[in-house]
């Protein structure tokens, strides 16, 4: 099987001169949730940028087996990025209305995606109404409204606290089953990612750069018990080992960054 | 725009969704706010400050021509008012008509800007010259330039006045669109025109509203002093004109008169723009919403 995605030795130099990414090499199949985890700095919200198409690689290549209006794609970032001046509906609304269709003419397919995040009830609120998790489903579903093929996650949950970081963290693996969604997901987060993925991309700073690969080889549905399972500690551990060779064998990497990328 | 869902909302989604401010008792809020200290501390200042001027005049026992007593002031409005008023209609009519064009202008031109660095470049600076020029200085030159139509002359003075904080306070806004939206437009493939009508256009309203409430005064300003040094007589004189024949005349009460009459104007400019910006913001924007503690 060809995968979907094949970054091939892509780098990413700024005109900064700086190296945000170093012949990255990355394959995702379709329908696989692969996460990308690493310090601040790593590039791995540059990578989900050069996928996304915002900004050209520098050298190598970036290779798609299908054409573009087969990978429909959706984004969630780590804020919310809301309209502040948009009701919920038209929120969710805009990828749609970008692309000409009246709000109107796709009016149920809005509300099928607001309850799909449990926000029907909330459709005419404002942002500012709604809390931290509450807009982070908002976004979702506004992801959702347009019936993508692959989802781009830049630190979805970042900010958010932990109970509503892991009922998050259980919708979109409950969506990405039902829709099958190739999701490609930024974490600084280690623990998050183990959870979530079929496959943990390990990556290292100065200059960004893949230094492993695991695979989480454990079934879905994933329960709570996973969470605690010495499996789990284990897939932690190894990554955590990766993420210290990278570090002792790399540059000057600030310890500071280092450790609050563990402790996510 | 509010879009009603079509389910009823459950008691349970209510408890989660913070009431949205609603203009449901207006009355009890108009009531509310006349009793507030913000409004009842200035009005007791400026009462006290009217006792002390009348004291001061009885005192010192000033004739009107110097500084008339604010009863012989109130008295002077009363009768004058006639004679005033359409006066004051007529700089007003300037000053709307100013602060129209500055606005539409205003709007345009940052909207010109943020859609090249290379116009902004080229341009900004011009605008800045031309909000730093007195406008006192080259009021004549305007007046004779567009000698045939002084109403339109002195319209364009204001109009020089008003629009700079139109263009300046736009243009930011216009910029200050959310770097995270702005990536989700470009994702989506949002082309030019719609990342400047759903992003950056609403994005800088607020901007753009302040900016208008600095013009509407300004406009006034612009519209009073093109008037001085216009000095134009006839029938269609504006309150400025008033203010000059009154001083030449000695007649410093309806001076005064015409003058609260200006500043009364400009207040009321101001609170109709302060109401407009409140209104069209007060789903969302910090500035209209009141802190729910």
């Amino acid at each position: 099987m060809t995968a979907l995605l094949r970054l091939d030795q892509v780098s990413k130099v700024y005109n900064s001169g700086t190296v945000a990414l170093d012949g990255v090499n990355l394959a995702v199949d379709a329908g696989e949730f692969v996460s990308l985890v690493g310090p601040s700095g790593c590039g791995k919200s540059t990578a989900l940028r050069l996928v996304a198409g915002l900004g050209e690689v520098s050298s190598g290549q970036m290779q798609w087996s299908v054409p573009p209006e087969q990978r429909q794609m959706a984004f969630v970032f780590q804020d919310a990025a809301l309209m502040p001046w948009a009701t919920v509906v038209n929120n969710v609304h805009l990828p749609l209305k970008l692309k000409g269709q009246s709000l109107r003419a796709c009016r149920q397919q809005i509300y099928q995606a607001l309850d799909r995040v449990a926000l029907g009830d909330a459709a005419s609120a404002y942002p500012r109404q709604l809390s931290g998790g509450m807009k982070m489903r908002v976004s979702i579903a506004r992801a959702l409204v347009t019936q993508p093929q692959v989802l781009l996650m830049d630190e979805p949950f970042g900010a958010l606290d932990e109970m509503t970081r892991s009922r998050l963290n259980q919708d979109v693996l409950d969506l990405w089953q039902q829709q099958q969604w190739t999701v490609l997901f930024v974490t600084h987060n280690i623990y998050e990612a183990v959870y979530l993925s079929q496959r943990v991309v390990v990556m290292a700073a100065q200059p960004g750069r893949v230094v492993a690969e695991v695979t989480i080889d454990v079934p879905y549905p994933r329960t709570e018990a996973f969470r605690t399972s010495s499996l789990f500690n284990q897939y932690c551990r190894e990554i955590l080992t990766h993420l210290a060779q990278a570090e002792a064998g790399g540059g000057p990497v600030p310890m500071s960054s280092e450790e609050s990328a563990i402790a996510g | 725009m509010v879009i009603k869902s079509p389910k009823r909302p459950s008691t349970q989604a209510k408890s989660t969704v913070l009431p949205a401010a609603t203009p449901q008792s207006w009355r009890w809020r108009l009531g509310q706010w006349l009793l507030s200290p913000d409004v009842l501390a200035p009005l007791v200042v400026g009462i006290l400050a009217l006792a002390l001027w009348d004291l001061a005049v009885r005192l010192l026992e000033l004739p009107p021509y110097l500084l008339p007593g604010p009863i012989l002031v109130a008295q002077t409005l009363v009768r004058e008012w006639p004679r005033l008023f359409p006066s004051l209609l007529i700089t007003l009519q300037i000053t709307l008509a100013a602060f129209g064009a500055a606005t539409l202008s205003g709007l345009l031109i940052a909207i010109l800007f943020t859609q090249s660095k290379w116009i902004e470049r080229s341009l900004f600076p011009y605008a800045v010259i031309l909000q730093t020029t007195p406008i006192v200085a080259i009021a004549p030159l305007i007046i004779i330039w567009l000698r045939n139509d002084t109403f339109a002359a002195l319209v364009v003075c204001a109009w020089i006045v008003a629009f700079f904080p139109i263009v300046s306070n736009t243009t930011l806004g216009l910029n200050s669109a959310d770097h995270s939206l702005r990536n989700l437009f470009e994702l989506y493939g949002a082309n030019r025109w719609q990342t400047l009508w759903y992003l950056r256009l609403p994005s800088a309203l607020p901007y753009f509203l302040g900016g208008l409430r600095i013009s509407g005064g300004l406009a006034l300003i612009g519209a009073v002093v093109a008037e001085f040094v216009a000095g134009t007589g006839g029938t269609r004189s504006g309150i400025a004109y008033q203010i000059l024949m009154s001083s030449y005349n000695l007649q410093i009460p309806r001076m005064f008169a015409a003058l609260i009459m200006t500043t009364t104007l400009g207040v009321l400019i101001f609170v109709i723009l302060t109401l407009l910006s409140d209104f069209l913001l007060r789903h969302w924007h910090e500035s209209a919403i009141r802190r729910e503690n």
